[in-house]
Parts: C-alpha cells; structure tokens; sequence
C-alpha cells in the first residue's frame, strides 16, 4: 500500500474545515464529521480493526479532501477505514449488490420493460426494502433494454478522422444509452472518431461499498481495456465524473494500486467536457451553435469537482447562444453514488441534498444540468424537474438531432417520485 | 484557459483581490490547496491593535509609527490612503454582513477565551460586544456546546485590563430536548436558519437578563440570515445582543468566505479548490503561465498577472524543512526576516517575541517580490497576505488588516495602467 494516503494524517492541524463542509454531519448525528472518524481515528486504527463502525455512514463525497488546505486526504483515508471495517464484518448482500452495476445490468436488460415494472412498483418496492434493504423511495433508472455498447456496434462514424476512445461507463450503458450517443455525435462533429472498446464496471461502487478486492479486479480488467489505447497515445474520454475520477486518481489513492497500465489511463483521462474546453483553448473546437433560448441552474457535482479541472461544461456552455447558466453553490445532492439507496441512509441523502432541491426549486426552470449520472437521478427525484447532462445541451445547441426544443428530453430516469 | 489573472489561495488576501480584479472586467481564476483561515479567524478586520506591549486606540496614527520605525512592514508599501480606501472597499463588498468600525478608533471586542481585542472593523452582530465604554455583560452558552464557554469569558475579562470597569457574568442555556448533544458550531446556526431557534433562545433569556446588561452569545447565529436573527434578537429582547467569536470553526469566517465567493462567482470567476499550483513557465522575469497540479497531472493556465496569496507556515505558504530552511513553496523566492543560520528562530516561551514568525516575501510598493538588491523577481507576479514577511500578524493583531490591505494593493497595482505599461514593456 502507497502510504501517503494514511501518512497524510500528520498534516491535520485539527482546523475542522472539513467538518463545516460535510454535508452529512451537518444533517445527521449517526455520523461525527470526517475529523473524527478520518485523521482522528486513524491514529489508533493501526492495521487492526476499526472499533467504531460510524464511518460507514460517511457518504464518500469528497468534500473534505476538496477543502482541506492542509493536503490531508481525508475522504480516502475514511474509504479505507470502511473497506477494513467491512473485511472483518463481511460485506453484506445489499451492499454487494448494488455495488455491481454491469451483473444487474446483464439480468435486468433481456427483461427491461418488467424489470422497469418492478423497480417502479410500490409493492414490489416495499418488498425489496424489507428483504434487501434498498429505500422504497431510492431514486432508480430504467433500463433501455439495449444497452449502448449494442447500439454502438451499427454505428459508423467517420474512419480516417483523428480517435478519442470513450469510456462511457455502466450508468451510459444500461441505463442512458441515448447520452452515449450524444457524446459520440459531439465528438464526431468535432471531427473525431470515437472508438468504443469492450469495458465493464470500474469497480467505484464496490470500493465505495468497502469490498477493496473486488473493486481492484474490475478496475484492473477495466485497465486492459483501456491500457492499449492510452499506449498509442489516444485521449480517452468519460462522461461519468465519478467513473472517470477512478481511473483518474481513486483506483491508485484509495484501492492502492501500483500499475504501469493504471498510470497510463490516469494519464489519458479526461472528462468529456474537459476535453471540449482543452480542444476549444486550441481553437479546435466547432462553434456553430444554434441558440438555446433557456435558464438552467446547473450543479457540479462532488466527484466533478474532485478532478481539479474547476467547471468546464459552463465553460462551454457559455459558448451557446442565448444559453444562461445559473451556477449553483450547493454541495452534494446526497445520493453519493449507491449511498443514498440503502433504507438506513435514504433520509440523510435526502436531508443532505435538500439546499440542492430548494435551490433548484427557486430558479423556477424545469430543467436542471448535472454531469453525474446518480446526482441526475436524485435531483430529478428530490425536484420533479428534468436533469440533463451538459453535452446534451450542447448536443441541442449544435443542431445533431434536428429536433424542436421543445423535444428535449431527460437523459435522467422517470422524475417523478416513486411514491406517491 | 488564459487568463489576465490567476490568484493562487483563497484565503482573505487572495479573495480580495480576486474579487476587485473581477470587478474591474478582469477574466481571474481562483486555485487553492483547499478553504483559506476565513474559517478560523472572528471575521473581523485587524489592522493593528498593539505596538510591542502597548494596545493601540487609534489604528491610522499607529500604522503610521509603525511603519516609520520598520520599513519591512507590509503596511510600509500601502499608502495611508489607500489603507482606509481598501477598508471602505471591503465593507461595501461584505455588505449584507454589516461591516462597522474604521481607522479613526479601534473597537475591543471580547475574544472566545475573555480576552478584549482591538479590532478596526466587525459585523453588527459583533460591534455591541465592544468593551471600550465598560458596563455590564452577560455571556451566554449553551450547554453541550464544546466550543464556547461563558464562564471562562466573564472570568477572564474580571482580570483583562480594560478601559472602563466591566462587570461580566456566565449564563449556561440547556437546549429544548431533541437538540442533538454533541453540537457543533455549523449545526446550530443550520437550526438558527432553518429551525426557528432564535423563538427558544429569546423565550429562555427574556426573564434571566437585567434590564441594563448587554448580552453576548455564541457567534452561531446563523450562515444565512444571522443578521436578520440578530436583529430580531435585539428587538424582541430590547437588549443589545452581540455574537461572541467561538473556537474553530468561525461561523461569521464561513459568512464572509461564502459572501466573498459568492461575488466572485456572480463575477463569473471560477475558484478550483483541492488542486496545487506547483510552479510557473516563465520567460525574461516574466510568469507567462502557472501550473497547477489536479488530480492526474499538470495543466498550464497561461496568465498576465499573479496574485501569489497562499499563506504562511500555518497554511503552507511557507514551510520551515527538517533541516532548519524555509521556503516559500510555489515559486521558491527569496525571503526576508530568516534569522540567519546559527541564530535563535524560536523563543523558549512560547508568547515571546518569536523571530522566524517575521519570515515571508519581502516586496516593493508594486507588492512584487523582490530578491536580496530588491529588484523584483518577476514583474507580474504580486504578493498579498500572510506570505509576506515584516509583520508579527498574532503580536500585533494586524493579520486582518493586513490581507485586505494587500489584497486590495496587489489588484490595484495589476490594474494601474503604469504597471501594466512596465509589464508590457517587458514582455
């Protein structure tokens, strides 16, 4: 293990920035703040067990990391405690569940319009919430039914164009399969051509659910995939900030791996709107945007922010004729992946993301920009309104689908509540 | 990106000036290793409160004996005026907290410990704390809040040395049940915003309070509207009320980031936080680009200008290595006020006079470092806050004052059309 993670600790100076930034102590007791639990903690953690077992509830959002002006890595050092806790304890089944998107994924898409019945059945749903363990309220996406990586086989672009490979992830595949192709029509009219190779899961949910073994195999078979393309020295893009920050910086921080392969991804990595932004700073990218007539309050969310790239998909949507931007200063939407599911936690994600939701509310728009998939699908759960992602503006802006605006649509899952 | 300026932290100096570049037009980006001392410090404004043992009253005739007797100082590089124009700027900025005070007379406001301490400027919910005129207070706590204690405040201040006799005494409030029991200071002004709890706290203190005491309370009082709860605090009880500053973490600190950050982001100024700047392209004494470290590699913002406001030894601005060398971390520069090798760096007491906590870049009336022949470094590169040497910011309560004095210089002399021309020059 690379210990400058845990050694990092020795630089708190006990200032509790952190604790004033967590979104989840401000809201709930069950968690004493990322001091505690993290550098405080930590002292006596040693390599043994974890005696204190309130760091699950640590949603893994990053915050503290992000604020602290002393360069402790407090989000990761906590993200190792809950993996050690959960070794000794075992993990439960909820938790490895859910924290395997691609297995639900393959069972769910054959049979998608009865899975989409089922996950959005109040009865099915109350049962599931007490057998597993997932909130009857839990914001949950539909599957497509055919999945990105399918629609992606009939699909030629243009052969002799530079290649930016795609990493598009597990939310993109099952779930928002049309966004995938926003992105590849982007690009494409950006004069790429975007190679999408074969991948699976990157392993984030599992880390995140404290199963470090798991987590590390599919992120290392994920690098396979991905490794040959970053040696021919391709960029490759994500439209998953979460996703995409794992192969970035988590996989090696958090899960400890030294890898040759894992560097070079790392290295390649960009999200898709910070690749936009580089390409627009070299004057290369197209700008025959049509005009958005709209006010959208948009929301960076916590993974986003922790790429240290600041906000490029407003960068680029300033760029968009008649486009306004409201940039929201909220913190986190609560959800924090698979967090804000569990029965246990699905009243603190709300509570956490409810100064998202009342922002959003006071825009009036009913239209919200999110770039992470699982932050989309809570703030259209937590609002009612539509939660596009950023190049899906973009997308409406450069003309690609030839719709009317008023044909824009969710990227998002149903934004209703589940409940009535 | 290229930018007219990138400023490198986002503590006070480096808000200010990022804040006064944007409302000038300028296209700024804000980069940090995280939240700057905003979040530690009361939110007042210090401008200098002792000269050696002595506590100054009148802050605009002590700069003026200070700086006459130490050209080093920070302070010696602002001109008089633009001490109090920077002021009047920065209570015109942090508006809706309600800034009071100025440079005519210091206000003495009790600090978390019971200590009186002068300030040049505080926000109206702090400004009735002062001590200046005597009287009677009231300190009131709330049990189970481990980070404010009214009894050691009244105590403390029956030994202080005060101007006039002040008769103070402790109050410890139980919260209504339900309440949590292990608070912090950002939950309870949370319940002040969002929970009505100024309807408790003015029900529990309205028959336990002498018509002719003024009240201090723990500066929780909200992150949204506390001046609104304050004001509705003095009212109802038809007493002055005043918030006391708290150990760490600052509430009114957190109010005068967010207010600042907020008009930066209204100003369309980005502020990156969690990432390093690491180092600078430079070409003929010039920094054409900085570079600042994300989470896989290097990106170059090229720049016209830098603000380099990124703290002391306690913020990583400067750091003192295991061999005994400092350094200033992100363009390594040259320093002064270093006790030469061989020479005492550290008092053995630990309130003495310490000789290495006057360490920091030294610079000229541009605010630009300088190297030992007091050339600057780079032409476009200026320093603001804690980074720079001269000053003995915690002795002479001018740590404040200092960064946004500095702060507001280093944006005025990017913006002076004579820098610009030297700039332009020297391309």
């Amino acid at each position: 293990m690379n210990d400058f993670i845990r050694d990092s600790l020795d630089h708190c100076v006990k200032c509790t920035i952190c604790e004033t930034y967590c979104p989840v102590s401000q809201v709930t007791p069950l968690f004493p703040g990322p001091k505690y639990v993290g550098p405080q903690a930590e002292r006596y953690r040693g390599a043994g067990l974890s005696s204190d077992a309130s760091v699950d509830y640590c949603s893994g959002c990053g915050i503290c990391t992000q604020v602290c002006p002393q360069d402790v890595k407090i989000a990761e050092i906590n993200s190792r405690a809950r993996a050690k806790l959960w070794e000794k304890r075992g993990v439960p089944l909820r938790n490895q569940m859910i924290a395997r998107p691609t297995v639900i994924g393959r069972l769910g898409t054959p049979v998608a319009p009865l899975a989409n019945w089922a996950l959005h059945n109040r009865a099915v749903r109350a049962m599931v919430q007490s057998v597993v363990g997932i909130h009857r309220d839990a914001p949950m996406p539909s599957f497509a039914g055919k999945t990105f990586q399918r629609r992606s086989r009939s699909h030629h672009g243009p052969a002799d164009a530079p290649a930016v490979v795609y990493f598009h992830g597990c939310g993109t595949n099952y779930y928002e399969p049309v966004l995938g192709e926003m992105v590849v029509a982007v690009l494409e009219h950006n004069g790429f051509q975007v190679i999408v190779p074969q991948q699976d899961c990157c392993g984030l949910p599992l880390q995140s659910n404290g199963n470090f073994p798991a987590a590390r195999t599919y992120v290392r078979r994920l690098v396979g995939h991905l490794a040959p393309h970053a040696r021919a020295g391709l960029p490759i893009v994500s439209n998953s900030t979460s996703c995409g920050l794992m192969l970035k910086r988590e996989a090696h921080e958090i899960l400890g791996i030294e890898d040759e392969d894992l560097k070079l991804v790392s290295e390649s990595m960009y999200d898709v709107c910070e690749f936009l932004v580089r390409l627009h700073d070299r004057g290369a990218l197209r700008t025959d945007f049509g005009s958005l007539p709209l006010t959208i309050p948009y929301h960076a969310p916590c993974q986003q922010r922790g790429h240290g790239i600041g906000k490029p998909a407003l960068d680029l949507l300033a760029l968009v004729p008649d486009l306004d931007m409201i940039e929201l200063d909220a913190d986190c939407c609560g959800i924090a992946g698979t967090y804000g599911l569990k029965k246990e936690k699905y009243e603190i994600a709300m509570a956490v993301g409810a100064r998202l939701f009342t922002d959003i509310a006071a825009t009036g728009s009913d239209l919200a920009a999110c770039d992470s998939e699982t932050c989309r699908w809570q703030i259209a759960h937590g609002t009612g309104v539509t939660a596009v992602h950023p190049i899906e503006l973009l997308y409406r802006a450069y003309g690609l689908d030839g719709h009317t605006l008023d044909r824009l649509v969710t990227t998002g899952p149903h934004p209703a509540r589940v409940a009535g | 990106m290229s930018y007219d300026t990138v400023v490198i932290g986002a503590g006070l100096a480096g808000l200010t000036a990022a804040l006064r570049l944007t409302e000038q037009g300028q296209r700024v980006l804000v980069v940090a290793r995280g939240v700057g001392a905003t979040h530690l410090a009361p939110a007042t404004v210090d401008v200098l409160g002792y000269l050696g043992e002595n506590r100054i009253e009148d802050p605009a005739s002590s700069v003026a004996t200070l700086v006459a007797s130490s050209s080093d100082h920070p302070y010696a590089h602002i001109a008089a005026d633009q001490l109090a124009t920077a002021l009047d700027w920065f209570s015109a900025r942090a508006g809706a907290l309600g800034y009071v005070g100025g440079l005519e007379r210091n206000l003495l406001l009790p600090t978390a410990l019971g200590v009186p301490k002068p300030s040049a400027l505080a926000p109206r919910t702090m400004s009735g704390g002062d001590l200046t005129a005597g009287g009677r207070f009231v300190f009131v706590g709330l049990k189970g809040f481990k980070d404010f204690h009214p009894t050691l405040i009244a105590d403390n201040l029956a030994g202080a040395r005060l101007p006039a006799p002040v008769a103070a005494r402790a109050l410890e409030l139980e919260l209504p049940p339900g309440r949590r029991v292990d608070m912090s200071g950002r939950v309870i002004a949370g319940q002040f915003d969002n929970e009505r709890l100024s309807e408790w706290l003015i029900a529990a203190l309205k028959d336990r309070v002498e018509p002719d005491e003024r009240i201090g309370v723990p500066a929780v009082l909200g992150l949204r509207r506390a001046d609104d709860t304050w004001r509705e605090l003095e009212t109802r009880l038809e007493r002055t009320v005043f918030e006391v500053s708290t150990l760490p973490p600052s509430i009114p600190g957190i109010r005068l980031f967010d207010a600042l950050a907020s008009a930066l982001r209204a100003g369309g100024t980005r502020m990156v936080l969690g990432v390093r700047a690491v180092g600078a392209r430079t070409s003929d004494a010039r920094i054409e680009a900085v570079d600042v470290a994300n989470a896989t590699g290097t990106v170059s913002h090229a720049t016209d200008a830098v603000v380099l406001a990124s703290g002391g030894f306690a913020s990583g601005g400067l750091e003192l290595d295991s061999f005994g060398a400092t350094h200033e971390t992100v363009f390594d520069l040259p320093l002064i006020g270093v006790p030469d090798t061989g020479r005492v760096r550290f008092a053995p007491a630990y309130f003495d006079a310490q000789p290495l906590s006057a360490a920091g870049v030294g610079i000229d009336d541009l605010l630009r470092p300088v190297d030992a022949k007091g050339h600057p470094v780079y032409a476009n590169l200026h320093a603001a806050g804690a980074i720079l040497g001269g000053a003995v910011p915690w002795k002479e309560k001018s740590g404040t004052g200092i960064s946004v004095a500095t702060g507001y210089a280093a944006a005025g002399a990017i913006l002076a059309p004579a820098t610009r021309a030297i700039s332009e020059a020297m391309r």
